[in-house]
């Protein structure tokens, strides 16, 4: 099991940390997808990459919370440690199917640092499983294909590539952050499956950040969804679909163009906040269109509603 | 009479780099459009379909290999330099993405006056001033816009600035090249809005080039197909989207975005979608139901659609 507990980040702003991710706690488990759904700045990625401690590299503080790896905190492990997890354990694919290879390598050469990182087989063996990842995601001409350069690959072959170095190292979590959105629809629908498949045949625990419903609605068990730093609702995937109780999602999903056939399309009036602009009380309601006075008045909780396992950080839900 | 007319023209892009030996690419074969007033057209196709080079071959951006280029009735296809920069107050673009559009060092109202400054050189400062100002406005952005900077706006505002930067020079044609898809969903559904509210307004034409079918579906009132350099269907967006005769059009609609997680289907997740055919229809080597006589194929459009076996 991987843990988020109670995490607050802050990042670097003109030369003071300013929060951006506050208090968040979130359960990743072998098999299942977990959603993290949201607008640009509202703080998913940021979250997803302190589960590989990356956010370090551009100054991201940790402030308060822990992030829990079998029953271990990944602040107390060793570097070593960590570059072991890094890969071994919970591994990364990125948005960016065009800017996440070496331009200057050949496919072969990167997948093969990424198994001698991880395995102690010799060369030959190593040759052997590149081959057998590169199969699974479904590239049947392997040893031609690790001759070649990323720029002579599509967009598609080039995520595929990424998701199988991914895997090199046989870890237990994924991480995709927004996996899809820089290909075609027609290859995006491919790669979901295939990104599906590998999840349920390994029994991988996936943290799908993404703000595309599309998506989440194909993949996702679990769907948390964040607006300025915080987690404002969270349920099963049917009830996130069938029952958007946090006037956020609800707007979301409303302004999604296939939900109106012609005329306007519904808006949220405004713009996400930035860091450091977050109102008191309910982060959202100066924008929501159900607010009252009350929802200003003092911080709300993230089962300030719930049902069941449903729970969402709004005081009107039942009101409205 | 149409504002926009594209008569058969064809692109071909010679093989670049030092070590592509002038290999030889045909990015537009023989494409024909033609675009009312008020009316959206919308280009839809994958990466590589041509529908960016379309664009910016009816821009007159880039020069076409062979073919004509009409707006509002006028020959344009061999005008260059200041003649052809007089014209270009008819026809504006929109680029994709707001963020590398925008000169970071300009303020907001040099930025949006610079077509003013071609097409309307009389104006006074103070008037080019105030006819950003009106601009903006139209575009939901208030005064106290004009004297930032872009690094100073969101993603949405940065695009109603691209807007209003094309708008000034009042134009009667907008070419959109992805406009919204570098945007989240709710600013997308703002500028969608902004640009119906304008068409409705001032009668502009849109040529609207998209990879997402579902923004297309929601602006668009035609839609042209592109696979490789054709077009292989166009049409009505109802009759289109609702009965696709041409197997792409049929397989991009079956490769839209599922609405609800009870809609999920397991496919086959090996299948590469990726080929070419370099003779006969482009199409055939990715087709379920090609047979012998697709190899010889010329993709001619016949009944909307460019199939021997339309659907």
């Amino acid at each position: 099991m991987l843990e988020i507990r109670n995490l607050s980040l802050s990042i670097p702003v003109s030369g003071q940390h300013i929060l951006a991710v506050s208090n968040v706690s979130l359960t990743l488990e072998a098999g299942k997808v977990l959603a993290l759904v949201g607008e640009s700045g509202c703080g998913k990625s940021l979250t997803a990459q302190s589960l590989l401690r990356l956010g370090e590299f551009q100054g991201v503080n940790k402030e308060a919370g822990d992030i829990v790896l079998h029953d271990k905190s990944l602040f107390d492990v060793s570097d070593e440690e960590l570059r072991h997890i890094r890969g071994g354990v919970i591994s990364m694919i990125f948005q960016e199917p065009m800017t996440a290879l070496n331009p200057v390598f050949s496919i072969g050469s990167q997948i093969l640092e990424v198994i001698h990182l991880h395995t102690e087989l010799d060369k030959d063996a190593a040759v052997q499983r590149a081959l057998a990842l590169l199969a699974d995601v479904g590239l049947q001409d392997g040893e031609q294909l690790m001759q070649q350069y990323p720029d002579s690959l599509s967009g598609g072959m080039r995520q595929r590539i990424l998701i199988a170095m991914a895997m090199a190292g046989e870890p237990e979590f994924i991480i995709a952050d927004e996996p899809t959105t820089a290909l075609d629809v027609s290859v995006q629908k491919r790669i979901i499956a295939l990104l599906r498949n590998l999840q349920r045949e390994k029994g991988l625990g996936m943290l799908l950040v993404t703000h595309d419903f599309g998506l989440v609605a194909e993949m996702a068990d679990e769907v948390a969804v964040m607006y300025a730093g915080e987690i404002v609702e969270q349920a099963s995937v049917m009830d996130i679909f069938d029952k958007p109780s946090h006037p956020y999602t609800q707007a979301l999903m409303k302004c999604r163009p296939e939900y109106t056939k012609d005329g306007q399309l519904a808006v949220i009036p405004g713009n996400v906040p930035s860091p450091g602009d977050w109102a008191q009380g309910c982060r959202f309601a100066p924008r929501c269109n159900q607010a009252n006075q009350a929802c200003s008045a003092t911080p709300v909780s993230l089962d300030a509603w719930h049902s069941g396992a449903h729970q969402a950080r709004c005081i009107r839900v039942d009101a409205s | 009479m149409s504002v926009l007319s594209v008569s058969h023209i064809r692109k071909v892009f010679k093989g670049g780099g030092f070590f592509a030996g002038g290999a030889e690419k045909v990015a537009v074969h023989d494409l024909s459009f033609d675009l009312a007033r008020g009316e959206t057209l919308a280009i839809v196709g994958e990466s590589g379909s041509g529908k960016s080079t379309t664009a910016r071959l009816a821009m007159r951006l880039l020069d076409a290999d062979a073919g004509q280029v009409m707006w509002a009735g006028e020959d344009v296809s061999t005008l260059s330099g200041k003649a052809l920069r007089k014209k270009r107050k008819h026809l504006q673009m929109v680029f994709q993405d707001p963020f590398a559009s925008l000169n970071p060092k300009m303020k907001i109202v040099d930025t949006v006056a610079e077509g003013l400054r071609v097409h309307q050189p009389h104006l006074s400062s103070a008037e080019r001033r105030l006819k950003v100002a009106e601009t903006l406005q139209l575009c939901g952005l208030g005064e106290q816009a004009l004297d930032r900077y872009p690094h100073q706006f969101s993603g949405g505002q940065r695009q109603r600035i691209g807007i209003a930067r094309a708008l000034i020079v009042e134009p009667e044609v907008l070419v959109l090249d992805e406009p919204v898809s570098a945007l989240d969903v709710s600013v997308q559904a703002q500028i969608l809005n902004l640009l119906k509210e304008l068409q409705q307004e001032k009668g502009l034409a849109y040529l609207f080039i998209s990879h997402d079918l579902s923004v297309v579906q929601h602006i668009a009132n035609r839609v042209m197909v592109m696979f490789a350099g054709f077009v292989v269907e166009e049409g009505a967006i109802e009759d289109v989207f609702k009965h696709p005769k041409h197997p792409y059009t049929k397989s991009l609609l079956d490769a839209k975005p599922i609405s609800h997680p009870s809609q999920r289907n397991d496919e086959d997740v090996l299948a590469l979608d990726e080929g070419v055919a370099s003779e006969g229809c482009a199409f055939a080597l990715r087709c379920p139901i090609a047979k012998d006589e697709c190899k010889s194929f010329d993709m001619r459009m016949k009944d909307r659609v460019a199939c021997l076996f339309p659907l």
